[in-house]
């Protein structure tokens, strides 16, 4: 049995432990076949910035881990509009995360969608499982 | 109801452990059946039988202790957090060469699928966190 699990992630990487928990959660969830998305949303958006640096905290950098996700079959991430915009940022500072079509030849596609508020409000009330870090 | 509960926080700093410690209760004594109670990031300190709290506040482990007892509930600390976070049971005390073990009674140490199950098989997962 298959259930819509989504992921909602509202802390910046390094502060605390929350958005590394959260990926080990997400790809436990993979492994068991269900329908997985997530969110970036409030300081979470900085969790998929590129270019990420920790050596001088003394911190492993585990964000090279989130273009994984595509090899999980998770499709669908979503970014809120109005989070990453408070915060300067626009799409082309994050990563660029891609999973591959196998019915159409294996063509690489976004799993990145840019919502805005009020779509995530439909897009969680879709939802059967909703965890939120 | 089937439900499933997941705390994300502490003992005692916040209330998130309290909260759902009510919530379960509360549920149990409408009838409801609490499929598991699983324990993440610090809520894993929960388990930890050392702590010792003023006798005159609530012992929030020993709390779910004695709620575990009762119901025969499903407590299950995940391993990754336990891990880091230096909660041990008497097993994984062994097998990393450890001279302690501190998992109160009537907790036990798992992964995280654990927590994706409850999630699949409860009719809802209700997360406690700050």
């Amino acid at each position: 049995m298959a259930k819509k699990f989504l992921f909602v992630n509202r802390k910046a990487p390094y502060g605390t432990i929350y958005a590394l928990e959260s990926l080990e959660v997400v790809l436990i969830s993979a492994a068991f076949e269900q329908v997985v998305s997530l969110v970036f949303m409030d300081d979470g958006v900085y969790e998929l910035t590129r270019g990420q640096k920790t050596d001088a905290i003394g911190m492993k950098n585990f964000s090279p881990t989130y273009s994984a996700l595509g090899d999980y079959e998770i499709k669908n991430i979503y970014i809120e509009k109005e989070s990453l915009e408070a915060r300067g940022l626009t799409l082309d500072d994050l990563q660029h995360l891609v999973w591959e079509d196998e019915d159409d030849d294996w063509a690489e596609k976004d799993s990145i969608h840019l919502v805005s508020s009020k779509e995530l409000a439909s897009i969680m009330a879709d939802q059967e499982v909703i965890i939120t870090f | 109801m089937k439900l499933a509960i997941q705390i994300n926080e502490g003992p005692y700093q916040h209330q998130a452990s309290d909260s759902a410690y009510q919530f379960t209760r509360a549920a149990l004594a409408k009838g409801h059946e609490i499929f598991r109670v699983f324990l993440y990031h610090d809520g894993v300190n929960n388990a930890t039988r050392l702590a010792v709290p003023p006798q005159d506040d609530r012992n929030i482990t020993q709390q779910w202790t004695q709620l575990q007892k009762e119901h025969e509930l499903d407590l299950v600390v995940c391993i990754a957090a336990a891990q880091r976070r230096g909660l041990l049971d008497e097993d994984e005390a062994k097998r990393q060469g450890k001279d302690a073990n501190n998992i109160a009674e009537g907790f036990r140490i798992s992964g995280l699928g654990q927590l994706i199950e409850a999630g699949i098989e409860a009719d809802r997962l209700v997360v406690f966190g700050d």
